[in-house]
């Protein structure tokens, strides 16, 4: 949850970049209806997606639903067979790797072992013929930048996991790529560093003002680090948008389901009051209210509500009856992660809904425990009406 | 620490006795005084001495590390070349086909190998010499070499040619800067093995060795024909030696390379 704030304070520093919304800004990256086949697997299904200059974006999935390819088709390590990749709108995608201005961080870091570090970092500029002093120069920038002064001397082999990956970032950011990829960067550091690891890449990709695309299965990794995300399911790009879009208004029970904790409700479509639907669900007969916002659908269709745990009310007394939305069950299970306690709650035709409730207070005894019979509610705006 | 027994300790001395109380005693007759040689008469060095008159033996020594060298060398280019189309090129057709006929001569009978070099020789009326033996040790010391190479190409982490050429390196130029230098003690250990089995070899080269490039194997049997010599036991005692440096190589440049491998592998996992 602290993540979350120090991410709400650093978007508040960048609340002015939104370049997307802007339609008359040129995309530095654009994927125009991409296809990238393995065998009869479409890895890449006719992705189309921009990213713009300056902007951290993440590429958010399960593993094989095609992230990596389509990071991969970026950094020329595979050719789309159909559809183009441009780079400031030239078309890369006859370029082989060595001649695309775009560098990669691997998930594996790939250092290479028989290098020092120093050699490592050389290696990208070297290639780019640069003279020998430069070279030097920019090496000692690039250990300071990543906080490994006096390390340039080391293997691979005699650095620890936490030192490897930022030796790959360094020799990454070498060449001041236009873009930088960074796959899984830090799936193989515990959590603590990785936190650290985050602000740190956010703080390097804000001071050199370089645009960021990172891959990652992480839904809590992609919201801290990016300013978009864009969820990818089987090859498809299923959503793109900030990441309070993404969280506050998926536009599927895929994407509501994969970011975050979320109960869904599966009910027929009656009718509309103004801007609220009308939803009868089909378990229990309740007649649910949600803001209907974009989603169109007619009456009778088959609609879901999502609500996130921390937008429902759980409450051990019965609740006021012009209360929207009362459920009632009994208390399943309870987690209680300290900051906040999640529960699991039973609900009389055998569904569960999740409510959190932050633990404002250091009460001893918990006011709601265990098989105790409690109410559950959730205002029209809380609930996401989804068609799909 | 486990302890071993009296039982333990024999088993082991007479099994060492077996595979190598012949090879000592060749060591120890090298060194001599008598001409006899099952008699002892006393330390002496003189047939090492002699053997630096010999020029026959000279001679075949010399044509023996030559072809050695030299056939190891060739075994060892084209033996990594099987190796990466066998690794890298996936499936292609006629793959199964291509790696049976590499590692055929693995397994056929020496005599059936030279005997049909020797065939294929005088057919295109190649005449025999230095040359004929050595493309004939390339031909069966090439299959080894791949599958050194091989073992090695397998466990190689693909990304880091990608990293290198995401960085600006042109593929030939990667394999040169970054595969070559990482699978390197693979490629040596792959050429002493070559080197070894070339300067062991007796049956192949009898065939086709000519006039003028008689190998050390071949001398010292022809020699031995006559009647076992001091002069040959200290011959062998040489060669012996040559084998067992090159064997200690061998191993310690896998062990090395297998170290690296695992050290690399749990630098990636932690």
């Amino acid at each position: 949850m602290a993540d979350v704030i120090r991410q709400q304070q650093l978007g508040g520093v960048r609340r002015e970049f939104a370049p997307w919304t802007d339609p008359a800004a040129a995309p530095l990256i654009r994927f125009d209806a991409v296809t990238k086949r393995f065998g009869d697997v479409a890895a890449v299904d006719g992705v189309s997606l921009d990213i713009y200059e300056r902007e951290f974006f993440a590429l958010l999935g399960p593993s094989g639903c095609g992230k990596t390819t389509l990071m991969r088709l970026l950094a020329g390590f595979e050719t789309p067979d159909a559809g183009r990749v441009l780079l400031g709108g030239e078309d890369i995608s006859a370029v082989p790797p060595h001649l695309r201005p775009v560098n990669m961080m691997f998930q594996s870091y790939a250092l290479f072992p028989h290098m020092s570090v120093a050699a490592n970092i050389a290696f990208g500029p070297k290639m780019d013929g640069w003279p020998r002093a430069r070279v030097d120069a920019r090496v000692g920038q690039m250990l300071k930048l990543v906080q490994l002064d006096g390390l340039g001397a080391r293997k691979p082999h005699q650095l620890s996991g936490g030192q490897r990956q930022r030796v790959a970032l360094a020799r990454s950011l070498a060449k001041s790529p236009k873009v930088l990829l960074l796959d899984e960067p830090m799936a193989a550091l515990d959590k603590k560093l990785r936190e650290e690891t985050q602000f740190e890449l956010m703080h390097i990709q804000y001071e050199l003002g370089m645009t960021f695309v990172i891959v990652t299965h992480d839904q809590e990794e992609a919201m801290t680090v990016a300013d978009r995300i864009g969820v990818m399911d089987k090859g498809r790009l299923v959503q793109v948008g900030t990441p309070a879009e993404i969280y506050e208004q998926p536009n599927s029970r895929y994407v509501a389901d994969f970011i975050g904790d979320v109960t869904l409700f599966k009910g027929t479509l009656e009718g509309r009051d103004g801007d609220v639907a009308l939803v009868r669900e089909r378990t229990s007969g309740v007649l649910l209210r949600a803001l209907a916002g974009m989603a169109d659908a007619a009456p009778g269709a088959t609609v879901w509500i999502a609500v996130r745990p921390e937008k429902a009310r759980i409450s051990p007394d019965p609740l006021p009856p012009d209360t929207p939305n009362v459920l009632s069950g009994e208390v399943f299970d309870i987690a209680y992660l300290g900051d906040l306690s999640i529960y699991k709650v039973r609900r009389p035709d055998g569904t569960f809904m999740k409510a959190s409730q932050p633990n404002a207070t250091r009460l001893v005894e918990r006011p709601i425990g265990w098989d105790d019979k409690v109410w559950l509610s959730f205002a029209p705006e809380a609930g996401v009406l989804l068609t799909r | 620490m486990r302890r071993f027994g009296a039982f333990h300790i024999a088993v082991l001395a007479a099994g060492f006795a077996f595979l190598y109380v012949p090879i000592l005693l060749v060591v120890i007759y090298s060194f001599n005084a008598s001409r006899l040689v099952t008699v002892w008469a006393g330390f002496s060095t003189k047939w090492y001495a002699a053997l630096l008159a010999n020029t026959q033996l000279l001679d075949a020594a010399r044509v023996s590390l030559m072809v050695a060298a030299v056939s190891a060398t060739i075994a060892t280019v084209l033996g990594t070349l099987v190796a990466i189309v066998l690794v890298r090129f996936g499936r292609f057709r006629g793959r199964l086909v291509f790696s049976s006929l590499v590692y055929a001569p693995l397994v056929m009978p020496e005599v059936i190998t030279g005997l049909s070099l020797l065939l294929l020789y005088v057919a295109v009326a190649f005449d025999r010499g230095f040359w004929t033996v050595t493309l004939a040790h390339v031909t069966f010391t090439l299959s080894f070499v791949a599958i050194v190479v091989q073992s090695r190409l397998i466990s190689f982490d693909r990304s880091l040619e990608e990293a290198a050429q995401d960085l600006g390196c042109p593929p030939a130029e990667t394999f040169f800067r970054i595969t070559l230098p990482i699978i390197l003690p693979a490629l040596i250990a792959g050429w002493l093995l070559a080197f070894t089995l070339s300067l062991d070899d007796l049956v192949i080269a009898s065939f086709t060795s000519g006039p003028g490039a008689t190998t050390l194997p071949i001398q010292i049997y022809s020699a031995v024909r006559l009647g076992v010599s001091p002069e040959i036991n200290a011959a062998s005692t040489i060669l012996i030696g040559l084998v067992t440096l090159a064997v200690i190589a061998f191993s310690l440049s896998t062990k090395r390379s297998e170290v690296e491998r695992q050290r690399a592998e749990r630098g990636a996992a932690t």
